[in-house]
């Protein structure tokens, strides 16, 4: 591991080899795994991609699965499917760091799949790091399906911080009795790129919560989008947020759609785009901030 | 000592549809004392502590701070020369917490146990309060209180609080009324921009707007009785149908 992939690591949440159960992908191939007594990581065998088992009643256990990408013209697919048993409590860190200096493109694309368990809570941290040739597209594809079983809950925390060019995430989740679902969604966009969410939530047994928060900068020529679909089936909640600050001459697009099948759901959204308040950035200059410094508190906060 | 001169300020805009006027504002601001200053709604109270601040330009004259003329100095470096300011309506920040504010205001990082003196000192249980974003969730008076511990915070010469009784309760008041008298005892300056008899008598001098124009000015015991003939100050907020 040299210095660029040492920093690429640092940025996705890793500062040394983590403890535990670890998967970690450079350019397309393994470069370091540990499995743990009870989180058992394997590679497929029909895809390219890993199978991550974890037995019933894990708790306090965490599962770090970065991929790094430092070479151009690197188009990597990746199948990831984590199998949560009963009764768990684990921390899982995913996330895409692409170091691209070269002249040609370079990506990833990670389907990952989950099935949790009865009474299970996974908190999944996901950040995309794109850094290098300005002018060189990093790409990144993730897309997150998610089947909660009863009472189980999923933290589901995805960041995009700059440096991707062009990004479509697509999220899906269904939630059987009880089940809770959390997305707390940043993505900052800059320049020419480009970023796209979509997210499709269906509600589908009595008692099942999402709650889908989205805060968003666009600055630069950047374009967001932002399509978002609760489907309520039951006696169950759903609530979209989404906010975007836009600068520049960026662009944002909000879609919150919202569906019922049945009477009892309850489904509600809120979207708001728009430019940091100047109140704001005046209150923060009476403390001795630049416009410039102040604007970037602004930012990092409402990102964080 | 002068702390703040102004010469010949002035002042002409709409705002909320009223129009405000300020015509040749002169004063001297003495250090360590404790100045308030009142008038019905409308009649520019604000807007000259905001012209002092440098968040509404003047159309004319000059402000000395210290003997150095900071007529066309920013807000950012009016704030870094020693100028403090409490908004009446605090903002509200998504994702920002009081800690974070708090640590902007003081210009570095704070311990826990600095950061909930701060707190504290105006009321706030302070543990519960550190890590609140100061969004839709925190009522008017709790951001209120936040806004006031932002300026002790900043430990500025000069202090400005625009009406910073508003929203706050009858035990807080009280506190308030110490936060000023414990920052004239550090040497501080206090311009207070308030309606409250309380306020008015623990303030050294009192400055009386109206007209656009400093109508009175002196010692409480002078000006006090004084202010029935401009109305109290029940009648000087209602002037405006505003209470």
């Amino acid at each position: 591991m040299d210095k660029i992939d040492s920093k690429l690591l640092s940025t996705l949440g890793l500062h040394e080899i983590p403890q535990g159960a670890y998967n970690i992908r450079k350019n397309g191939q393994l470069l370091g795994r540990n499995s743990s007594a009870n989180i058992v990581i394997e590679s497929k065998t029909d895809n390219p991609g890993i199978n991550i088992r974890i037995a019933s009643n894990t708790r306090g256990e965490s599962v770090h699965i970065p991929v790094i990408v430092t070479d151009a013209g690197i188009t990597d697919l990746v199948y990831n499917d984590f199998f949560i048993g009963e009764n768990c409590d684990v921390l899982i860190v995913a996330g895409c760091g692409i170091h691209n200096t070269g002249a040609t493109a370079s990506g990833h694309d990670g389907i990952h799949t989950f099935y949790v368990g009865k009474n299970s809570r996974v908190r999944y941290v996901e950040r995309h790091v794109g850094e290098g040739n300005m002018s060189v597209e990093k790409v990144l594809n993730p897309v997150t399906v998610v089947h909660l079983g009863e009472n189980s809950t999923m933290i589901l925390e995805t960041t995009q911080l700059g440096g991707v060019t062009s990004s479509i995430r697509k999220t899906e989740a269904d939630l059987d009795k009880n089940a809770v679902l959390d997305i707390r969604e940043s993505i900052l966009t800059d320049f020419e790129d480009c970023a796209t969410t979509e997210f499709h939530v269906s509600l589908n047994g009595a008692g099942a919560r999402a709650n889908v928060v989205s805060r968003s900068v666009a600055k630069g020529n950047s374009f967001q989008r932002f399509d978002s679909n609760v489907e309520g089936n039951c006696d169950c909640t759903g609530h979209v947020e989404c906010d975007a600050i836009v600068m520049d001459r960026a662009q944002v697009v909000s879609m919150p759609a919202l569906k019922n099948t049945d009477s009892n759901a309850s489904l509600t959204h809120e979207a708001a785009i728009g430019k940091i308040a100047g109140e704001q950035i005046v209150k923060l200059e009476t403390l001795g901030l630049t416009q410039e410094e102040a604007e970037a508190l602004i930012i990092k906060g409402f990102l964080s | 000592m002068r702390m703040l001169t102004l010469k010949n300020i002035k002042f002409s805009a709409q705002e909320n549809g009223e129009k405000v006027i300020l015509e040749n504002i002169s004063f001297e601001f003495r250090t360590g004392m404790n100045y308030v200053i009142t008038g019905a709604n409308g009649c520019g109270k604000s807007t000259l502590a905001k012209i002092i601040m440098g968040i509404f330009p003047n159309a004319g004259g000059q402000i000395l701070f210290n003997g150095q003329d900071i007529s066309n100095l920013s807000i950012t470096e009016r704030a870094r020369l020693g100028i403090g300011f409490a908004f009446q309506q605090p903002v509200r920040f998504k994702g920002i917490t009081a800690r974070m504010l708090l640590e902007q205001a003081s210009g570095k990082k704070l311990t826990t146990a600095v950061a909930c003196d701060y707190l504290s000192t105006v009321g706030l249980c302070a543990r519960d309060y550190l890590d609140r974003e100061l969004n839709s969730t925190l009522s008017g008076g709790e951001l209120k209180r936040i806004e006031l511990a932002c300026v002790l915070a900043r430990d500025c010469p000069l202090n400005i609080f625009d009406e910073p009784e508003a929203g706050i309760d009858i035990w807080s008041f009280n506190s308030l009324v110490d936060i000023f008298s414990k920052l004239k005892s550090k040497n501080r300056t206090n311009i207070i921009i308030s309606h409250q008899e309380k306020l008015f008598r623990s303030a050294d001098e009192i400055l009386l707007i109206k007209g656009g124009k400093i109508a009175l000015s002196g010692a409480p015991s002078e000006i006090m009785p004084k202010l029935q003939n401009f109305g109290n100050c029940d009648r000087l907020r209602g002037e405006n149908g505003q209470n």
